[in-house]
């Protein structure tokens, strides 16, 4: 796969397209240099995760993104419009590694937030609310609040409320990283289902191989100092959203971590370094 | 023998006097028996001819003329609880507007701390005689200014402090959403800032009362506690200016509890 150097389709519109983007912070010690030359496609409902150890960028290539960061240079496409026309147009949605819930609201206000903000009528918001609830298996705990909730409740909370306006394209920074394994593996296969539910594509981005493994059609790699993409791998594991659990214990799941880890740190494999391979 | 002795010995060790949180009548009542307790004392005292009656009244006397003089303490009370309440509005409305100034704009952030940190040092016995003989003998201002002055402070600080606690997961979630700064304001920064902003008028409630009252020490008009305790105690009559102590105990007890809950309501989700 080459799809870095395709230029832009003109028939099929790239959920996201990133071209020659790059990112510089100036701090007190100089100038970092965050991203450099990122070329990226994302095809829409296609389901992408940025890997690789911390201070690689990943994060910092998700806010670009999101337009709440701008490149220091290149260009990002959202639908074939810049970022910050697709962040006006609410063309995606978002959740972060905090679930970030208001501690003042139920789980049906914090949902009903950005339907709130741009003027949805309050039975139209209800009743998104109620599927929302449902799409993420909450339906007894509309009326409760965050902190009557556990930790892997409220990121589905924060999921429900990224899913809110139904956008096509769903950027996820490290949402399950504070979760415990358990919770975390249920949450990868309820994201999945989600996903291929709602037909959205997703950026994800995440420190854990498995997780990338277990979500993505493609792997984005990056190394850090400066932030870019080593590589970009493929999973043949047949469609994402037709995954479930048993794969991770299918000799394609072990094969493609392996592929994932060799590309992180070249071959042959010298063991992780700040990058979880659990 | 033994086997039994030790079984026996098994139940009372393995059943220590549990940890167990007070129920809250017994919270209640603790405080309540201690009270009676120390009032018994004082009226003990009091009646042993040790300590003068103009030292200490008993609890016995003072009670006497809170009941003689019930309807002017309450009228008294009125009258200093309205100069505090007016002053506590004042200096929290002003406060408040104040501390979102300071927050919008650096500027005068830098040049209202200064500022707030001389009026945080006023002392008001220093401002009481000036703001009265400044609005008149026959006037109330003077004594609400000051209130205003004392509640000012309180207000402004925490609410500048509440309006800086804003997550920065909030800020980005209302950036993706393309939030107007209007809806920002009123969705997360407010909302943030809500449960400091009511400590500082949990804060500024007392010091409304008490600014007013002692404003009451230094001139003006006659009527208010503070005024009754000081003319009373000039004339002699110890019992009853302990009397309007109390009431002005229950005044400020009043203004603190009606804060707090506010506060408590508010700050239950934060």
């Amino acid at each position: 796969m080459t799809p870095t150097s395709t230029p832009i389709s003109t028939t099929i519109t790239s959920a996201v397209s990133a071209r020659g983007v790059d990112k510089t912070f100036s701090t007190k010690q100089g100038e970092v240099v965050a991203l450099s030359g990122i070329d990226l496609d994302v095809a829409p409902g296609e389901f992408i995760s940025l890997i690789g150890p911390s201070g690689c960028g990943k994060s910092t290539l998700l806010r670009i993104i999101a337009d709440l960061d701008s490149p220091t240079s290149g260009t990002v496409e959202v639908f074939g419009t810049s970022a910050h026309q697709a962040r006006l147009d609410q063309r995606y949605g978002i959740a972060f590694q905090q679930a970030g819930l208001l501690p003042w609201r139920t789980v049906a206000g914090n949902i009903a937030l950005p339907l709130e903000l741009h003027g949805v009528g309050p039975a139209e918001r209800a009743a998104r609310v109620d599927e929302l609830v449902a799409l993420v298996g909450l339906g007894d705990f509309a009326q409760k609040f965050p902190d009557q909730l556990s930790g892997g409740m409220q990121q589905r909370v924060a999921i429900a409320r990224a899913l809110a306006e139904k956008p096509a394209l769903l950027l996820m920074d490290e949402p399950f990283g504070a979760l415990d394994e358990m919770t975390r593996e249920y949450m990868q296969t309820e994201l999945l289902r989600i996903a291929a539910e709602t037909g959205a594509a997703v950026v994800f981005v995440t420190h854990s191989i498995p997780e990338a493994v277990y979500l993505s059609d493609r792997v984005v790699v990056m190394s850090p100092r400066p932030g870019r993409i080593a590589d970009i791998v493929p999973m043949r594991l047949g469609r994402a959203a037709d995954r479930a659990d048993d794969l991770r214990e299918d000799g394609a799941f072990f094969e493609m971590i392996t592929a994932v880890r060799e590309a992180l740190h070249g071959t042959p494999v010298s063991g992780p370094r700040g990058v979880e391979t659990r | 023998m033994s086997a039994t002795a030790t079984s026996r010995a098994r139940p009372g060790r393995a059943a220590p006097a549990v940890e167990r949180a007070p129920s809250t009548a017994e919270r209640m009542l603790a405080p309540v028996i201690l009270g009676v307790v120390v009032i018994a004392l004082w009226q003990l005292l009091a009646g042993s001819g040790l300590i003068e009656a103009y030292l200490l009244p008993s609890p016995a006397a003072i009670g006497e003329e809170i009941a003689a003089f019930a309807p002017s303490m309450a009228s008294a009370a009125g009258l200093t609880g309205l100069n505090a309440l007016i002053g506590l509005l004042a200096g929290t409305i002003v406060g408040i507007v104040a501390a979102l100034l300071a927050s919008a704009a650096r500027l005068v952030d830098g040049m209202l701390a200064p500022i707030v940190a001389a009026l945080a040092v006023v002392p008001i016995v220093a401002l009481a005689p000036v703001l009265n003989t400044a609005f008149g003998a026959d006037a109330q201002t003077g004594r609400q200014l000051i209130a205003a002055l004392a509640a000012f402070v309180p207000v402004f600080i925490n609410t500048a402090r509440g309006l800086r606690q804003t997550r920065p997961v909030h800020r980005d979630l209302m950036r993706a959403y393309a939030a107007t700064p209007w809806q920002t304001m009123k969705t997360i920064t407010l909302r943030t800032a809500a449960p400091f902003t009511f400590t500082g008028i949990r804060l500024a409630s007392s010091l409304a009362v008490i600014s007013a009252l002692v404003a009451e020490y230094f001139g003006g008009p006659r009527g208010g506690l503070g005024g009754l305790i000081s003319t009373s105690a000039a004339s002699s009559a110890y019992a009853r200016a302990w009397a309007y102590v109390v009431a002005a105990i229950v005044l400020g007890l009043a203004f603190y509890l009606v804060a707090l809950a506010i506060e408590r309501a508010v700050s239950r989700r934060g």
